[in-house]
């Protein structure tokens, strides 16, 4: 067998606007949102804050139950049954069951929820928890593509999943980084970020790269960099990010990309920082977008649910709106963001993520086999 | 796979390459003495989470070891860290700040540390290493060589990372810790 390949073969997105990847798709298309004002004083917290809230009644713990509910819909979309023994499982979170925390269970411990959702499943192998903050949900996909390129096991199921609770919405209200109004990525107005919750999955399945069809989606590269700068604020060189883009561009073309689906939480320092990334890696031409108007940070779950919203606007011929820009741009670098759909033909994509942590990473995402 | 060095710290003892250092003191203390004897002067030391305090001196003892010159921003290093409890620790600290209602005092300085990458990035800071940083959570259901030899294939599988700084951390308090790190090379 030739060189293998990571080749999506499922996916499912379960979000505050809908259950499942293509009713999600059609809802971010037209513009839905997720993100409403909370009450300060039902949650307990300092401040009313603007969140994307899934208000579906998940039994707790309700991290391990939202992303139980999103892998199993997307193993229902499959023929057959994955071999059990040859399947792994990655859950991307970053804070889990935290709300566990004063209960002594053995599930806050982030291994041991995922050792559950592996029971669940059936599943024999360990699974891999990806906890690198905010750049989980690529980093993880990146581990997937790993260990099905170096023949560990033969499909991976990667699950981004984050519940919103009480000690997040708190600790983000004490850095100042929640923004009281929708966010507004990349505007020049813009004060802040909304959180929110989601469970997405993506599966993978090693294939030989001489197998791939047309209509198949393959993560050809991914790279995960640290600015080396500070633990808490981005690099103001972009180093990390830049770094990372520049990587997974190894062997490929600008003009090749749909389109870069950027972190853009909306929060000053962060939506700068990417521009001077996306500007130091030659893809200043490339139209980017971010996806927190719709559904706020999903944190753990950002990465995977992102990915999976734009190899739905890819196969839709589309670039999608940023939701909340105002079309005055408020970042250094002139960026190609927009404030309505746009359409493409071209047929791969960057999804570009960062973190507390000095940490960022990337994925190149393309449909079809490589000429 | 070469191993160039490692470090073992448990709350009793510092072994480095094999050899017991001198230390006389224990638990968190230990962590402090061992800071001070790798002279680091780098006073954000006294900012950090036991989980980063343990990864920060486990890294300084074993990189000062090294034959190699320090401190030059690279890309060819990665960090890759494994844990069971991650920063519960700190997590359970900042959820005192925020549990008592009558004394709400969220704190930005321990919310920082209420995320298990951190002590990556840490580190990467401290060396200016540019390249790969990853946290992963494992329970101890597989056996210590099984889950560094994961970590080794995936952290190799990255053409840029010729050398990596991998290993284990567990920090449950300042009694019950352990720091086991290699320096591996992949030729």
């Amino acid at each position: 067998m030739g060189k293998r390949v990571a080749k999506v073969i499922a996916h499912h997105a379960l979000t505050p606007l809908a259950d499942g990847s293509l009713e999600n798709y059609r809802l971010v298309k037209e513009g839905r949102s997720a993100v409403q004002h909370h009450d300060a004083q039902e949650w307990n917290v300092g401040e009313d804050f603007m969140a994307g809230l899934i208000a579906t009644p998940f039994a707790s713990p309700r991290a391990t139950n939202l992303a139980l509910h999103s892998i199993r819909c997307a193993l229902e979309q499959l023929s057959e049954p994955l071999p059990t023994s040859d399947t792994m499982l990655i859950i991307s979170t970053t804070k889990g069951n935290i709300e566990l925390i004063n209960h002594a269970r053995a599930d806050v411990r982030l291994g041991a929820m995922a050792e559950q959702i592996a029971h669940e499943l059936g599943l024999t192998r360990q699974p891999v928890v990806v906890s690198n903050a905010c750049t989980s949900g690529v980093c993880a996909q990146v581990v997937a593509q790993r260990l099905l390129t170096a023949g560990v096991c033969r499909y991976a199921i990667v699950c981004g999943v984050e519940a919103q609770s009480r000690f997040i919405v708190s600790g983000f209200q004490s850095f100042h980084a929640l923004s009281p109004e929708p966010c507004r990525p990349f505007s020049k107005n813009r004060i802040g970020l909304n959180v929110g919750e989601a469970a997405a999955t993506i599966i993978y399945a090693a294939t030989p790269a001489e197998d791939i069809q047309p209509n198949d989606w393959v993560l050809r590269a991914g790279a995960i960099r640290n600015d080396a700068n500070h633990i808490s604020g981005p690099s103001r060189t972009g180093e990390g990010s830049y770094r990372a883009l520049k990587a997974v561009m190894t062997g490929a073309k600008a003009d090749e990309l749909a389109f870069i689906s950027l972190h853009g939480t909306a929060t000053p320092y962060n939506d700068e920082m990417e521009s001077i990334a996306v500007d130091r890696a030659g893809l200043i031409d490339v139209p980017i977008g971010s996806l927190k108007g719709y559904y706020g940070h999903t944190m753990g779950a950002a990465g995977v649910l992102e990915t999976i919203l734009s190899m739905a606007a890819v196969d839709d011929h589309t670039v999608l709106a940023t939701l909340g820009y105002d079309d005055e741009l408020g970042v250094s670098h002139p960026v190609k963001v927009a404030s309505t759909n746009r359409s493409t033909d071209k047929r791969a994509f960057l999804k570009l993520i960062s973190g507390f942590g000095g940490s960022n990473a990337a994925i190149r995402m393309q449909k079809g086999g490589v000429q | 796979m070469n191993i160039r060095g490692t470090i073992k710290i448990t709350p009793q003892a510092v072994v480095r390459d094999g050899q017991t250092l001198p230390t006389t003191k224990h638990g968190d203390a230990l962590l402090t003495e061992c800071y001070r004897n790798s002279h680091a002067d780098y006073p954000k030391y006294f900012k950090m989470d036991g989980l980063c305090r343990l990864g920060f001196v486990a890294s300084e003892l074993l990189l000062m070891a090294q034959a190699e010159e320090r401190f030059q921003p690279r890309d060819d290093r990665a960090v890759v860290l494994a844990s069971c409890h991650g920063c519960l620790e700190t997590d359970q600290r900042y959820e005192t700040t925020i549990d008592d209602n009558d004394n709400y005092f969220p704190s930005p300085a321990v919310f920082v540390y209420t995320l298990p990458n951190i002590v990556t990035g840490e580190i990467a800071i401290r060396n200016k290493y540019l390249g790969e940083s990853s946290m992963y959570l494992f329970e101890e259901t597989t056996s210590e060589e099984e889950r560094l030899q994961l970590l080794q294939i995936l952290t190799f599988e990255d053409p840029m990372t010729t050398s990596a700084l991998i290993g284990w951390l567990n920090y449950l308090d300042g009694e019950h810790y352990l720091a086991k790190l290699y320096l591996i090379t992949n030729e």
